[in-house]
């Protein structure tokens, strides 16, 4: 079973909310999808294990073959190329890698090199194997490490937990497209509010089935609260605002492992979980 | 104009709670919402006249003509994107498709053909102030030129010596976009494991640009000891730290209401107004505060 | 020489345009001749890569000179390797910087940003 995490605005509690259900399951695999600033492993933080390489085919011509007829730059739809003084250069950060040049070449004077994007890492906290997708600064798409990310899971890891990006950009859907359920993350303002409807857009053209946790709640007006039980949005955990529950997530701390109700809550939402998936 | 733009590295640390109050309190005739993944800022400003809306176009997208079409399997082959599926007929995935168009250079019948696409809608609002702002369709990939067309609406339209500029999270293309040009970046962060992590990858990611960088803490209280801890590291670093406002539990209130920070006196206002006087003195002479 | 500015608008009493590759113009002007010429920037509408597109068409159009406020590393390259002499702009109007170069009151670029990389 695969359950994604998502929020549509930052910082509501993804991480928060994914982190403690993973602890609370008998085995997990957790997979880090928020390539720009991945947060998994601050809490489920076994030690690296191993880091693998993220890359993106990138194309190099050989200049004895090339003729200069520009077919290449011509056809590049991301400017990637351009032709001086009787070369070819190639601007590897632009290239979206599509080979398409490789392609149109007459002389074959294309070929590939793989240029680094990313890492995932491989760490096991307890229960639960973490794998984290790391995006190097300055490269704009975290596409390639999310399928990579997917590719680690094995037909035998019965429950994975994905930590999705913030938004509903392109990186959001490649992180839910092959999920099971995805449990929809808001806080009590109207910012969280306004993302919730962005992101249960998103997983209603997905025909994602999935439910709502609410976060921080304050106990008076929550217009995320409000927006749920207008558009039929199961609600399947309400977590109170507590500035001790937030002060053990600012130390990195798993709440489950150090406070009781934080475990049966979380206990609790799994099997609920679990229940909406098995129908 | 001296551009002021507000970053986070990690989503909801307070970037627009931070960037409305100090808009309410510099009264700045000029701001934008840079954060096209999910705007927030027109909810907290809230706009008397509707605003000059425009269509943003990205890339092209492909179109399998059925009628041409012979399932040969070349253009699905060939699609490093997996954009291509079966699913009575060959079609494009519109949101995976990333408008490379070798498709149309496979495929033997001719059958391919690249449409223009609207990944975009902007929006600029013109009182006795100028407010730009967008929101990227969902799915959509290269946000980074809406950005960029959002801060050029704002900049093409007016001449207010101070303009804000409310930015996404993250580290990716649409925050580099917003950073290029900016006079300053004031990065709000907050005082959790998880903030300090993504702070020093936004703080990587400035460092490339000619801005001057500023830190400042929103619920500090929430934890002390972490909250001295970013102090010390951006003392380590040579990075003026600015300010720390304490957690507000009204601020939820005031936001849903269309309030800012400094609308009501307390602490949190006063942090907001140290703040911002820094936040002068570094735009208009001092190299570090 | 043929210098190339980028330009906002057709005239060149205008200012010099503040993007290199997404200024909607070049101005186009022939020193020995005295031909003034607009070239379109097809870059300014580009997605990505607007600074190697935009470069890619002043090499075109055999400009051996630029003056411009600014340029980004992805065009600098392509300017570099086509080695076209780059000048900073001044203040004032596209002609206003034809004359500042002749008259040798230009400096040349050291104002190369990163800027975006796919935009």
């Amino acid at each position: 079973m695969k359950i994604a995490v998502l929020s549509g605005k930052g910082g509501t509690g993804k991480t928060f909310v994914a982190t403690n259900l993973a602890r609370s399951a008998e085995r997990c695999v957790y997979l880090d999808c928020d390539v720009e600033e991945p947060n998994g492993h601050l809490f489920l933080n076994g030690p690296l294990l191993s880091s693998s390489k993220v890359s993106l085919p990138i194309p190099k011509v050989n200049e004895s073959l090339c003729d200069g007829c520009k077919k290449c730059v011509d056809f590049c739809r991301f400017n990637a190329l351009a032709f001086v003084q009787n070369r070819v250069i190639v601007f590897d950060k632009i290239c979206h890698s599509c080979g398409g040049c490789k392609i149109v070449c007459p002389q074959d004077a294309i070929y590939e090199v793989d240029r680094e994007i990313g890492q995932i890492e491989s760490r096991t906290y307890k229960n639960t194997q973490v794998f984290t997708g790391k995006l190097l600064p300055g490269e704009e798409s975290g596409t390639s490490i999310i399928h990579e990310l997917f590719d680690k899971i094995k037909p035998e890891d019965s429950l994975v937990i994905i930590d999705a990006p913030p938004g509903s950009a392109c990186v959001v859907m490649d992180s839910i497209k092959d999920v099971d359920y995805c449990i929809l993350v808001a806080e009590p303002s109207i910012f969280g509010s306004h993302n919730l409807k962005m992101v249960h857009e998103l997983v209603k053209l997905f025909n994602k089935p999935h439910a709502a946790v609410l976060n921080k709640s304050l106990g008076e007006d929550n217009p995320s609260k409000d927006y749920c039980i207008e558009n039929n949005i199961e609600i399947l955990a309400d977590i109170p605002f507590s500035q001790e529950l937030g002060k053990l997530t600012a130390e990195g701390k798993l709440v489950v492992e150090y406070n009781n109700e934080a475990k049966e809550l979380f206990k609790d939402l799994l099997d609920k979980i679990y229940k909406e998936v098995r129908i | 104009m001296k551009q002021l733009l507000i970053l986070s590295g990690k989503g909801g640390t307070g970037k627009t709670t931070v960037a409305s109050s100090l808009i309410k309190l510099s009264s700045a005739k000029a701001f934008a919402d840079c954060d096209v993944d999910a705007p927030n800022l027109h909810l907290v400003m809230a706009q008397d006249k509707e605003p000059i809306k425009k269509d943003f176009y990205g890339l092209d997208v492909a179109r399998i003509n059925q009628d041409k079409c012979i399932s040969c399997d070349l253009c699905r082959q060939n699609c490093r994107f997996d954009a291509i599926n079966v699913n009575e007929g060959y079609v494009v995935d519109n949101f995976a498709c990333e408008g490379c168009a070798v498709c149309t250079i496979v495929c033997p019948a001719d059958a391919i053909d690249m449409l223009p696409r609207i990944t975009g809608n902007l929006s600029l609002y013109k009182n006795d102030h100028v407010f730009s702002t967008a929101e990227l369709i969902m799915g959509s990939g290269n946000s980074g030129l809406l950005v960029t067309q959002v801060k050029k609406d704002l900049t093409q339209n007016t001449d207010a010596p101070l303009a804000i500029i409310d930015g996404s999270p993250g580290i990716g293309c649409p925050v580099i976009a917003s950073i290029s040009g900016v006079d300053m970046v004031l990065l709000v962060t907050e005082p959790t494991l998880s903030g300090f992590s993504d702070m020093e990858r936004i703080i990587q990611t400035s460092r490339g640009f000619p801005a001057k960088i500023a830190v400042c803490i929103n619920k500090y209280d929430l934890h002390k000891e972490n909250s001295e801890k970013i102090e010390q590291f951006c003392e380590e670093k040579g990075i003026s730290f600015i300010g720390k406002i304490p957690f507000d539990k009204a601020a939820v209130s005031l936001v849903n209401n269309g309030l800012t920070l400094v609308d009501k006196e307390g602490l949190s206002k006063e942090a907001i107004v140290g703040i911002y006087d820094k936040i002068m003195k570094l735009l208009y002479g001092e190299e570090k505060i | 020489m043929i210098i190339g500015i980028p330009a906002d608008k057709e005239d060149k009493n205008s200012p010099v345009s503040g993007s290199f590759g997404r200024a909607p113009f070049y101005f186009i002007y022939n020193d020995e001749t005295n031909e003034v010429e607009f070239a379109v920037n097809d870059a300014a509408k580009a997605q990505g890569g607007a600074g190697v597109k935009a470069a890619s068409l002043i090499v075109e159009k055999k400009v051996d000179t630029i003056i411009t406020p600014q340029l980004g590393e992805n065009a600098s390259m392509v300017i570099k390797a086509a080695n076209i002499k780059m000048y900073q702009s001044k203040e004032g109007s596209l002609m206003d910087n034809v004359l500042y170069l002749k008259d040798g009151k230009l400096e040349q670029l050291g104002n190369i940003h990163e800027g975006f990389h796919k935009s």
